[in-house]
């Protein structure tokens, strides 16, 4: 393969060109209330070739290597169609290396009775629960390794893994239908969704109540996020803003997202960190062939550092983090979160909750979005918070806001740090990324909480 | 057709039924990134599938780009634990010819493209000056082939045209997104000049900021907030797998009135140049014009082969494969239009919203018919008359109670997104939430 690249590489005239390619190998088993709906296997191939010209792209990806001279002339054709400024990009060195997980239990090494017999334990104990009409169980895992190499010199082996799923239990009464889940994820490791047995228990239970569970009152309340659904919120509000090529071209947002700036209180650190251990969004090099960083978003408040490729580095005159990501084969690396986390607090949740008259606990991950200023996402589980305690259940509800006020607005930060690897990241047409994300208990001052 | 024969062939040794599935596509993608040309990209892809019946169940397995060879051991040890085989491949087949190529997309050339991207950012330019505009300009082809141990085969070519812009406008912290897109099987019934007009029409309507209170109002949405909010919901509940699970709240309501008498719904794989029609399903069953609702009556759901055989009826041709196994899915999904015109619609609010786009719309309870998130572009109506863009809005509804009396069905309707046609719909009582009151 490396002499085959090389080969191709020569004699071809663009500013930079880089080479990916990728097998995987996947499983995905998918029950729908008792019946297995699907239990398939995955084999995917293919590659993709990148080819930079005065400050503009093409790109070809493809299923087969034949003919990759040709595919490799094809990119470059395409990027002297466009015209744009040139530049050069962020000088990153180059790189030989191979990168293999260590795992205790590799999921995709598991045998497919044992990933099924698991599965069908959770559904089973689900479907058994009251008021349960129907289930959903997606399992998903899979194993790739991908070649990178670019005219600049370097060869970069990476074998990843993969796995995420979810549990739903649908309740049904009369004609309402309520549901609630859990979300599952790892970077392989098969314990993640080993011994859920009582938590499925709790998902079907939830589900049925909240059949009779009265729906919140739309308007602002201090809001308690757990450390999941905090964890989303870093991702959803601040992460995406924080990604430099929602930036690097556009001047008002230049302005805004200016480093220095305060972004909120001085409790308040946001990272994002391809390098931590084992977690879903950890790699040694982005697709660019970047090796990663740890990077501060926000320090104590105030903006310190964002997110690049070598592009939106070189355009902005910082330097590249190892944030730049591509789904598959099928799209170019564009920039990334990896795993984005808020930094623990010393702030109690009995400390958080006990002055609060009349509130709203928001738990869990079930969805989230943004446009940049405006973030949405809800919550799998809330509650009424009243006089400083827990008190009934609420239908799901959807928290929105503006991130430049909502910031400025946590008030608190606990001291539980915890990072979820359940669902994936959409950018682009790219979905679901792997990703993680983390956070302490914190609370918000004048949350907006959407209901009827 | 060689290479699927070959796979048939040997998974018939080993399979009481067999179909091979092949999918191949080529699409070429103009990017422009903060209204200059970033990025011109080629993609091509192939993917085999075979599914099969051995000893009464049902295997799967895909491969792209080669592995062709392990096709039939991996659907024979996904077979061990698959679902019953309850239903058949369908035999031989007349397809009738929905007219979903064109030739002509050979010939537009990248530079045509280039240009077209380029006219449509200095149209929204000319409006305003300091918006910055991603443009996608992208034309493909694609193609399909099935042969199955029944008799059954076909095969298919399809061409594709779209356009697409996103413009963003920042001032201050106030970051305004506007969007449109067309797409087609025939590129020329997609130019630059309806889109310039509906983006430029957003532009000017956003121009004003306008402030709005917590509580429920009358709310116009648009084609654009047809697709954001209402149709997720619709669509998981006219999906027969919700309907045969029981979670579907429409699972006993074929044939009855649940909708306004004005609204008429239906999927259609038979539209000529539609980008989501087909001849035939994924499964090689013929396509179909099919009612969903017909003046407000629940007539059908969609199903694909297994999913009819263990409902006890037939598929409507709606078995589509996103990479893995068919499944129940739409083609194009068509509201009948109404009566009144969306100025009638304005004129006629004292107080009220139009909604365009809501972001976080699919994350309430969809299967309960829930819609709710943040108005990402949407406008308040006074008197009759649109003053301005809200901002910091949630909205909150229930798709079902708002759809069971409407306030009226649109004149005007249009395609969006290239897979749903609509007017816009006026209803009542949409929670509206908005901050600090």
């Amino acid at each position: 393969m490396r002499d085959l690249i090389t080969d191709v590489l020569k004699g071809q005239r663009a500013d930079y060109i880089e080479i990916r390619c990728e097998e995987s190998q996947a499983t995905s088993i998918v029950y729908r209330g008792e019946r297995l709906e699907e239990i398939s296997r995955a084999l995917n191939s293919g590659g993709n070739v990148r080819a930079l010209v005065q400050g503009s792209w093409g790109f070809v990806s493809f299923n087969r290597l034949d003919g990759l001279r040709e595919k490799v002339a094809l990119a470059v054709e395409e990027a002297k169609l466009a015209s744009r400024e040139p530049f050069v990009l962020f000088p990153t060195k180059p790189v030989v290396d191979t990168v293999t997980p260590q795992l205790k239990r590799d999921a995709t090494a598991v045998p497919l009775a044992t990933k099924k017999e698991l599965l069908e334990g959770y559904n089973d104990i689900m479907l058994s629960s009251p008021k349960i009409q129907s289930t959903r169980i997606n399992y998903r895992d899979v194993k790739r390794r991908i070649t990178f190499a670019n005219s600049e010199g370097s060869y970069i082996e990476q074998h990843k893994t993969d796995l995420a799923g979810r549990l739903t239990a649908i309740a049904r009464e009369d004609n309402e239908v309520q549901q609630a889940g859990i979300s599952l994820g790892s970077n392989g490791e098969f314990s993640a969704v080993e011994g859920l047995h009582e938590k499925a228990g709790e998902v079907a239970r939830r589900a049925a109540a909240l059949l009779s569970a009265p729906q919140v009152k739309g308007r602002e309340y201090t809001v308690i996020l757990d450390p999941i659904l905090a964890g989303v919120f870093a991702h959803e509000a601040f992460g995406h803003l924080s990604e430099s090529d929602h930036v690097y071209q556009n001047e008002n947002l230049r302005q805004i997202m200016v480093l220095g700036k305060r972004f909120g209180g001085k409790h308040l650190n946001i990272i994002d960190d391809p390098t931590m251990v084992d977690l879903r969004g950890s790699y040694a090099y982005d697709d660019e062939g970047t090796p990663t960083n740890k990077t501060y978003l926000v320090r104590e408040g105030i903006l310190e550092g964002r997110l690049h490729s070598r592009e939106t580095a070189a355009k902005m005159g910082e330097r590249a983090t190892g944030n730049a990501r591509a789904i598959n084969y099928l799209f170019p690396p564009i920039v990334r979160m990896s795993n984005t986390w808020i930094e623990a607090g010393a702030v109690s949740f009995e400390d958080m909750i006990g002055d609060i008259e009349e509130g709203v606990y928001v738990k869990d991950w079930y969805g989230g979005t943004t446009s940049l200023e405006m973030f949405t996402f809800s919550a799998g589980e809330a509650y009424m918070i009243r006089r400083g305690k827990l008190a009934e259940l609420l239908r799901p509800v959807v928290l929105t806001g503006n991130v430049f006020n909502t910031l400025h607005n946590i008030d608190a930060i606990g001291d539980d740090l915890d990072m979820n690897q359940g669902g994936g990241c959409g950018k682009g047409g790219q979905y679901p990324l792997p990703v993680s994300d983390g956070s302490p208990h914190i609370r918000i001052r004048h949350c907006v909480v959407g209901g009827r | 057709m060689k290479d699927l024969r070959k796979v048939l062939h040997s998974a018939q040794k080993v399979a009481e039924q067999a179909e091979v599935f092949s999918a191949s596509a080529r699409a070429t993608t103009i990017q422009f990134e903060a209204n200059e040309l970033k990025q011109v990209q080629t993609k091509e892809s192939s993917s085999i599938a075979l599914r099969i019946f051995r000893e009464g169940k049902v295997g799967f397995a895909v491969a792209t780009g080669g592995g062709w060879e392990a096709l039939v051991d991996m659907a024979v040890e996904t077979s061990q634990f698959g679902g019953p085989a309850n239903f058949e491949f369908p035999s031989s087949q007349n397809y009738s010819k929905v007219r979903i190529y064109d030739p002509k997309i050979k010939e537009v050339p990248m530079e045509k493209m280039v240009v077209m991207g380029k006219e449509l950012i200095a149209r929204i330019k000319g409006h305003t000056l300091e918006i910055l505009c991603d443009v996608q300009v992208t034309k493909g082809t694609s193609s399909v082939s099935l042969v199955n141990s029944q008799g059954g085969e076909g095969g298919y070519e399809k061409s594709f045209f779209g356009l697409g812009l996103e413009g963003i406008l920042v001032r201050d912290t106030d970051i305004l997104w506007v969007e449109d897109s067309a797409s087609s099987c025939r590129p020329d019934l997609i130019g630059i000049d309806d889109l310039a007009n509906r983006v430029i029409w957003q532009l000017e309507m956003a121009k004003k900021k306008a402030a709005v209170c917590s509580k429920l109002l009358p709310v116009i949405f648009t084609p654009h907030g047809v697709a954001s909010v209402l149709l997720s919901p619709l669509v998981l509940a006219f999906n027969g797998k919700t309907v045969l699970e029981g979670a579907s709240p429409l699972k006993d309501k074929l044939g009855k009135q649940v909708f306004d008498k004005r609204l008429s719904l239906w999927d259609d794989a038979t539209v000529a140049y539609g980008v989501g029609s087909y001849p035939f399903d994924d499964e090689g069953v013929p396509s179909l014009r099919l009612p969903l609702v017909a003046n407000g009556v629940v007539t059908n759901f969609l199903y694909d082969l297994q999913t009819a055989a263990l409902a006890g009826t037939h598929s409507t041709g709606n078995g589509r494969r996103g990479g893995g196994s068919p499944s129940p899915a739409i083609s194009s999904l068509i509201v009948e239009k109404g009566g009144i015109s969306f100025q009638a619609m304005v004129e006629d609010m004292k107080e009220g919203l139009i909604v365009e786009e809501v972001i976080g719309a699919e994350q309430g309870n969809l299967l309960g018919g829930d819609f709710g998130g943040n108005v990402l572009l949407g406008y308040k109506v006074e008197n009759g008359e649109i003053v301005g863009r809200v901002k910091d809005t949630m909205i909150a509804g229930n798709v079902y109670q708002v759809s069971r009396e409407l306030l009226g069905v649109g004149q005007e309707t249009r395609w969006v997104g290239g897979i749903l046609q609509t007017p816009p719909l006026y209803c009542s009582g949409v929670s509206v939430t908005t901050r600090g009151s």
